[in-house]
This record gives C-alpha cells, structure tokens and sequence, in this order.
C-alpha cells in the first residue's frame, strides 16, 4: 500500500515509522530540518512541502497513493489536506484532529465530512484512555466500539468475586449488557441463562458503557469506583473535560479543579454532576481543605507538562491514592513514571497507536482480539444485502453460525439493545462477538 | 442621537389599540341583543362610538409610529391603563344611563342603584378585570341589578387580560410585529420571554390559539356537562348554563376569578367544581409548553422543571389543607352541600380547589374560605404569594422565581462549606445566567418591599378616611390579592364580599396596584424614573 502522511511531528513520525516496513511510505513536512533526519532515520520518502497545497501532494504521487493521513498540529490544515486529495483522486482519508467537535460533525454526515474517512479525535481518544485506566482497573482489557458508545470489557472472575458460582440470568441485572463469552482453560463458550460462572473464569461483556461500569462494580466491588470514590480531575482542558464528561456518563461524580474562573464556569455549565471548583491546583492548603489528599485517583490534566508533574508529585505526597497526568512531551514519560506518577499518559502517542492500528486492520470497522486469536470483537456497519437486515435478530439468528453472538447495535449513534424482536436496520452499527472458526462464515452472511 | 422618548408614538399605538377595543366590545352587544336588553344595547353601542373616536383621534398622534425600547415600556403601561379606562366606561354609562338619542346629556338615573356607576368603581372593576384580579366593588352580583351584557362584558375584560392585550396586538397588528418582542417582554409574566417561532407576531398568535383553544374545551365540557345531566338521568351541573360555561371558560383560562354567580363556584355542583381545577392548574402552566405538546412534543411538559416545582408545590399545600379542613371540627355545614369536616371527597375538593386558585391567582372560590380557620387561612394566604408559572396568565411572584431562589439558597450553603466550588443554577438542563438570576433576586425584593409599604399605606389611609378597619390579616391580604391579581382577600374581603366598604382613594391605590402587578412592576416603575425621560 502506498501511504502519505502529511505531518512529520511526533504523530506522524511515529505512524511513518510503524507503517515503513510493510507499505511504501511516503512523509510530507514543511520542515525541511525534520524532513533530512526523516530521510536517514527511517526508509521512507520524506518530501518538504505543504501537504494543503495540490502541487505538492501531486508530487508525493497522490494519484497513486491508497492512503492519505493528515497529522499536522493543526485541525483545520489536517481536514483542508484531506478535502485537497479528494479533489485529485480517492484515497482513503484519515485526519487528526483535536477538536471535538469536528468529530461529532464528522460523525453526524452520513458519508463522513471534510472528504475524510477515518477521524481521530486526540482529545477525545487520550480522555477516554484515561477514563479506561481509571474506570475499570479490574478488567483485564477494555475496547471502545461505535465511536464510544459501546463497551467491549474481559473480567478475570476471582472466587471472591460475587458473580462467582452465579448463574449467567442471575449474574445480568443490566439492561444494556450482553455476555458474549465465558473463557474457561483457554476454551472460548458461548454462554446460555443458565451457565454457571465459575472462579477463574474469564467473563467477556459487551454493552453501553454505563451497564459494564455497573457490570464491573458486580464482579469486583473492592477495584472499581463506584460514586462514593473520589476522582479529581486537576485542569480544564478539552481533555480535562471530555475525562469529566465520560466519568459522569458512568454515573461517577468526578471533581475538577480550573484555576480560570471563567472557563470554571463554562465547565460547570457542561458538566452538571461534577463539581467544580475554580483554584490554584498548586495551593497546598486548598487541597487539603478540599481532601484531595484522600482521593482515590486524581488526573493532572493542566496544559502543560511541568505544572502536570508538579501537581501530580504534590498529590501524591499528600496522599493520594493514584495519579494519571497528561504529558505531552514523550520524553517526559518516562521521567514521569520515576518519579512515581502512576500513568503518564501521551496523547500523541494514544493518537499514533489508533492510526496504526487502525491501517493494520485494512479498513474494517473495528475490532478486538480475545484469547490470543481465538476469538474476535467486531464492529461491522449492515448494509442492506445482510441477512441481519429488517428482521428480527431471533429469527436471523438461524440463518447465523454458532458462535456467534450480537452484543450491541447503535442506530445514528445512539445505543439499542439488541433483543429477540429487536429489528436491525441498514446503516446500524451492530458489535459482534465472533468465534475465529466461523469468522468466515459470519463475514459471507453480514 | 436622540434617545429621548417619543412618547407620541406610544400614544399613538395605544389609540390603535383602544380603536380596535371596539371588535370584542361587540360581543355583550350581542348578548344585549340576544336577550333584548335594551338599555345594554344603548350602553355598548355609545361605548363602542367612544373607542372608536378616541382610539383614532390619538392614533392620528403620530401617523408612522416607531417603536424603541424605551417607547415600548411606555406604550405597554399606557395601554393597561387606557383599556381598563375605555373597558370600565359600559359601567358608568349602564348605572346612569346615559341616552345618546334624547336631549344630551340628559342624565337619567334609573331605578339601577349599581355601586358600578361611580366612576372610582367602575375603574376599579376594570382594572380588576384586564389585569385578571378579580376583586370586585359590585354591591349586588345579580341580573337584577346588572344586564347579562354588562356582567358578560366583565367576564370578557379578563379573558381579553389573560392572555395580554399587547400580546394581541401584537398578533394581529402588524405595524407592532417590529417592537412586538420588547412589548411582550414588558407584559409577559415571568422573567423573559419564549420565541417559539422565528417571527414574534407568530410567536402570538401561536400563543393566543393555544389559549382560544383551551378556554374553548373548557366551555364545551362544562356546558356538556349540562346537557349530559338529563340524559343520565341526573343532574351533573343543573346550574352551568351555555352563559354561565362561557362566562366561566373566560374567567378561568385567565386566572380572573370574576364569576356572575354571587356565590362564585360554590353555585355549581361538585362535578363542575372538579372540572375546572385541572382547567385552572392549565391556565397557570407556561403557554408555550401547550404550544410544544400541540407540535407533538408532550415530554416537553412533563420534563419542564417549572412544571414538576408548579405541580408538586401545589400537591403538597393540597395535601396539606386537606387534612385541615377533614380536621377542622367546626366546619360541618356548607350551604347547599355536603358536610367538609369529615368528608374527604369534600375536604380534598374544596382543598384542591382552593390552592389551584389561589397559587394560580384565580381566585374562584368553591365556598366561603372565611369560615376556615386561621391555619387554613394563613396558609391561602401565603400561597397567594406564590404565583403560577412564567408565561401563564397566572399573577403574583411566580413559582419560576421562588424555585431559583430557593435553589440558589442552596447553593449559598453548599459554596459556605466549599468556598472555590463553581455551582450555575440550573433549571432543568439549562445554566442560568447570573445576571438573570440576579433580576430574580431584585424583582422579588422590591415586590416585598411594595407589598409591606403598600399594606401599611393602605392601614395609614384607611385611618385618615375614616374606616373600614383594617385587621392585620386584611391589610396584607388586599395587597396581596391586588398586587398579586389574585382576586379576594380575607373576612372583610372575603370571597364572597367586596372591595367596596375602601375609601375612593384607597380603591384607586389598589388599582395601581393591580395595574403595576400584571406588568411585574418593573415597565411601570421604570417609567417613574428621571432615567427613563432624559436623554
């Protein structure tokens, strides 16, 4: 595949890098200084140019790139670079882009917006990162599908566990959850009402986040916040908020300190379950007063490194139980995790990774690995020849190969929960729980 | 830059107005005629001539009015108070009977001994009726006295007040469709007002429809209701006649409170009574929530949190009544109806009734609240400063006002113990500015400010003209029930007693009350301001 990444920054050299030994890689930067390092780094083709200019791209050989991807610092540059190679031929797109609401416009096209593809939210992308880290510390791997909406998690269920010796009905006391698989020794089985769920067993659950946060409180009580734990966000930046935003979208109450009064009001006008206070983070006494040194987890979300590495050694010298902080330097990272910051957390890095993983899986929507391969997560988009298509799912269900199971299905983004008589419709997103040996079959027939 | 105001434009706009108060003026003259009343026929048709020279003579004022804020507050007050002026003439005119076609003016008193016809009084019923009070001076509720057009007439003003004149003139004439949006801000009860649709007079007539719409099912019910009785064999509301449906409807869609019936609703059955206290809480619901549910959107209504805090506020109170009155030992008789203490259909009836009246500042009664006892009383009495909700034809605080104020208490507590928190007030999902929930605060002040000078002037007067003496409870509740547009205070200005034992400059203290409380106070005092005038 020929691929041009237009952006050389950190995003972008990062993708070039993992994308060089497979595919013809071709960088385009306007920094001609980081264009000659590029060139005797990694074996890629670095060209100095501006990728929104039409010239420039041709001569990177737009007319015959597979892929364009635009990761500039800049939101606007990436969507006018994306726009640019659709006017020339149809690539497909992928932009960065930081700005929420960019993402939601994207998302709100039906054919996508801007002429691009594939949208990857930084801001969004590192918020839910850290939501993950924080939300379900006792599951073993967690996967987001449908922009979000949809949850993929794997428990490990310990004999302590109060879901253990249950059965599956009495275990599922959530509206919007489905279990899609219990792992027994290696042995992936798809479960009915009555299985019985057994100490050491791996329990994998696909629903709207809510019901797996709620899911998570039922296996593991001790590991996972519930509302009476404390979470403080410190920092209202876009990613200090949408982590705020999704917390209370799992009925937690997080708190978030913004020392600007103005944007401490904007904040609190958006988020009406978390509590905000407008204050020095760095105010030792404010802190104590406010009992951030009795905080469960607190995240250093503040927009710059060393006032995140700051706030964060503060916190945990007072008490704090965890800390997670934002740094945006990868250098950093390391030197965060010395010095005893529980999570450090790239954003650039989270956004390269996404990218990455997203051109391995050749365009398809989304997906999961469980148990080594044995079995796979799903996201698929039904178009009208499937067999799924204006049914009801119990009757599609015959015309479906065991193994297999319907976790989810958001319709115009919105969750549904998949249901005997629910009817799937075309353009609906529904996740899948797929055993490896009738992946095939299932693709033929979806 | 002239900022001065052109107060000619204002007056102009309200002879335009006053001109097209001639259109419902023409519905008692067809009762009059209906019925063959004569005497009301001369009375309406010399009226309708006033109007009609009046309003045009001041429309020629300015021939091309321009509307700006400032013109809008003025035109707002002035036009209140020219309607109840024109509107209050068909009392004087009926209780002197003025004859047009003999020698003019030849004045012949008729046998007619109607309090109506001294003018004072004839301005006080106006006003009480445009501004949707209800507090009567009417000596004798009867047709004995009063022609059915005249009382009918009264029952009109309100309906026409309901709604708002402004907001009717600005539905149907289009030279105030420019202004329209700082008229209605000015009339319109509440803080602020709801575009429902991009153009304001739209916005209007959507609202006026809403209201049409609603009075309309109540008179349908209420006189079906009637008609159903014979049919099943007994009588459901013997007394609610085709004129007493039409009346009522009128009265209660405008929270007015102004009943032909002397006894108010305590004349109609228990079954009628029943119908219009779910008519009542409608009329004191935001009209604009009617207009959602009409464009197919109900969860509108329920979701609102106005709604909800109108609703459960009025639930408890009930509840609370109820119990007072199932209690309360000495009332076991009601004229004509079944025992209240006791009886807990009767207790819930007559308690439910009364708080949708008086928090929506109906103020219909379904018996004689002065043989209450005083916790009862005193608990009508605190609800009569409550309100209905913001955009209904409801008077008082409003309970919209009471809800971010007891909210924002809350959050004073709360910002006490965590002094950095930042804490909007929200209503429903929306943040509220804190500029605006600072007019709530302000707006609430200087209305208890007015209500407490008010009482104790009118205390004060009542000294200086020689009586009627003025209990504590009376003072405070005719203020209440004016500046409120409630309707009836308590014992000497009981529900079915009147205003009229008060000293003429008394009666006219109260009718600026009324006239300031339709308008939320602020359009008219803005007006008392140097401020306002100078450039």
């Amino acid at each position: 595949m020929r691929v041009i990444i237009v952006g050389a920054g950190e995003v972008g050299s990062s993708i070039a890098q993992s994308l060089a030994d497979s595919h013809e890689v071709i960088v385009i930067d306007r920094d001609g200084e980081r264009v000659d390092s590029l060139t005797y780094s990694i074996d890629v083709l670095a060209i100095e140019g501006d990728g929104t200019s039409l010239a420039t791209l041709q001569e990177a050989g737009i007319e015959e790139a597979d892929m364009v991807i635009a990761s500039t610092d800049d939101d606007e540059t990436n969507l006018v670079i994306c726009g640019t190679a659709k006017t020339i031929d149809d690539p497909f797109t992928i932009a960065r882009a930081k700005k929420v609401d960019y993402l939601d416009t994207w998302e709100h096209a039906e054919q996508g917006a801007f002429g691009v593809d594939f949208m990857v939210c930084t801001n969004l992308l590192t918020a839910m990162d850290i939501v993950r880290v924080i939300g379900l510390p006792a599951a073993r791997d967690v996967d987001p599908f449908a922009g979000g909406e949809v949850q993929m998690a794997e428990f490990e269920v310990r004999a302590e566990s109060p879901v253990a010796n249950q059965t599956v009905r009495e275990a599922d006391r959530f509206e919007s959850l489905t279990f899609a698989a219990i792992i027994r020794n290696g042995d992936v089985d798809i479960p009915g009402g009555e299985t019985v769920i057994q100490a050491d067993d791996k329990v994998v659950v696909i629903g709207s986040p809510e019901s797996v946060q709620q899911f998570a409180l039922e296996v593991a009580p001790d590991e996972t916040p519930d509302a009476d734990k404390e979470l403080v966000v410190i920092g209202g930046s876009e990613i200090g908020f949408h982590t705020a935003r999704l917390l209370e979208q799992r009925d937690l109450r997080p708190r978030l300190i913004e020392q600007d009064e103005e944007r401490a009001r904007e904040l609190a006008e958006d988020l009406p379950k978390t509590m905000v206070m407008a204050s020095d983070a760095t105010d030792a006494e404010f802190l104590a007063r406010e009992h951030v040194d009795e905080a469960d987890v607190v995240v250093a979300a503040l927009e710059n490194d060393e006032k995140n590495l700051l706030v964060s050694v503060l916190a945990k010298q007072l008490g704090a139980e965890r800390s997670i902080a934002i740094v945006e330097d990868a250098e950093y990272v390391s030197l965060f995790e010395a010095v005893g910051i529980d999570v450090a957390i790239n954003p650039r890095e989270v956004t390269a990774e996404e990218i990455t993983r997203f051109t391995r899986e050749d365009g398809a929507e989304n997906i999961a690995l469980i148990e080594n391969d044995r079995a796979e997560v799903l996201e698929i988009e039904i178009d009208a020849d499937s067999v799924l298509t204006g049914r009801p799912i119990h009757e599609a269900v015959a015309d479906l190969p065991s193994g297999v199971v319907i976790g989810a299905i958001t319709r115009n983004g919105k969750f549904v929960v998949p249901r005997g008589d629910t009817v799937v419709q075309e353009n609906d997103h529904i996740v899948l729980f797929v055993d490896t040996n009738v992946l095939n079959e299932v693709n033929d027939v979806i | 830059m002239n900022l001065r105001v052109n107060w000619r434009a204002s007056v102009s706009l309200v002879g335009t107005v006053v001109k097209w108060l001639s259109v419902p003026l023409l519905f008692p003259l067809i009762i009059a005629a209906y019925y063959g009343e004569l005497d009301a026929i001369r009375t309406f048709v010399t009226t309708i001539v006033i109007a009609l020279v009046v309003g045009s003579s001041l429309e020629r004022l300015e021939p091309d009015p321009d509307l700006g804020a400032r013109e809008g507050f003025l035109m707002v007050a002035l036009t209140w108070f020219a309607v109840s002026i024109v509107g209050g003439l068909p009392y004087v005119i009926a209780g002197n009977q003025i004859t047009l076609l003999g020698q003019f003016p030849f004045i012949n008193v008729v046998s007619s001994p109607s309090t109506l016809a001294d003018p004072v009084n004839a301005l006080f019923e106006s006003m009480s009726g445009f501004s949707t009070s209800g507090a009567t001076v009417m000596g004798d509720i009867s047709f004995e006295t009063h022609s059915r057009a005249l009382l009918m007439w009264r029952q009109l003003t309100q309906w026409l007040g309901g709604m708002g004149i402004v907001v009717l003139a600005v539905a149907i004439l289009p030279e105030l469709s420019v202004g329209g949006a700082q008229l209605m801000e000015a009339e319109a009860p509440g803080p602020g007002i709801q575009k429902l649709t991009p153009k304001i007079a739209e916005t209007a007539r959507a609202l006026w429809k809403a209201y049409l719409g609603i009075t309309a099912l109540e008179i349908v019910l209420l006189y079906g209701l009637h008609l159903l009785g014979p049919l099943v064999g007994q009588p459901l509301a013997p007394n609610m006649t085709l004129y007493n449906a039409v009346a009522h409807g009128f009265t209660t869609m405008s929270t007015g409170g102004f009943s032909p019936e002397a006894r108010s609703i305590e004349a109609f059955s228990a079954v009628v009574q029943w119908l219009i206290i779910p008519f009542m809480v409608a009329a004191g619901t935001n009209f604009a929530l009617f207009w959602h549910v009409l464009s197919g959107d109900p969860r509108k209504l329920i979701r609102d949190a106005e709604f909800r805090f109108y609703v459960g506020v009025m639930a408890v109170l009930s509840a609370i009544l109820t119990a007072l009155l199932f209690t309360h030992q000495e009332l076991v008789f009601v004229p004509g109806g079944a025992p209240v203490a006791g009886n807990f259909e009767s207790s819930l009836r007559h308690a439910a009734f009364q708080i949708a009246s008086i928090v929506t500042t109906t103020g219909y009664a379904s018996m004689d609240f002065n043989t209450w006892n005083s916790s009862a009383q005193y608990l009508l009495f605190a609800a009569m400063l409550i309100g209905g909700s913001a955009g209904s034809t409801g008077g008082a605080i409003k309970i919209v006002r009471w809800y971010v104020i007891l909210k924002s208490l809350r959050r004073e507590l709360f910002t006490t113990v965590h002094p950095e928190a930042v804490r909007p007030l929200r209503l429903g999902g929306r943040a509220l500015d804190e500029r605006a929930v600072r007019g709530i605060y302000v707006f609430t002040l200087l209305y208890m400010v007015i209500f407490f000078v008010s009482a104790l002037l009118l205390f004060l007067n009542a000294e200086r003209a020689g009586g009627p003496n003025l209990n504590t409870l009376e003072a405070l509740s005719a203020v209440a029930a004016t500046l409120g547009n409630v309707g009836p205070g308590f014992q000497l200005l009981g529900p079915m007693n009147s205003y009229l034992p008060f000293s003429d400059t008394s009666k006219l203290f109260m009718v600026a009350l009324m006239w300031i409380g339709r308008l939320e106070i602020l359009p008219v005092l803005v007006l008392l301001t140097p401020a306002y005038w100078r450039s």
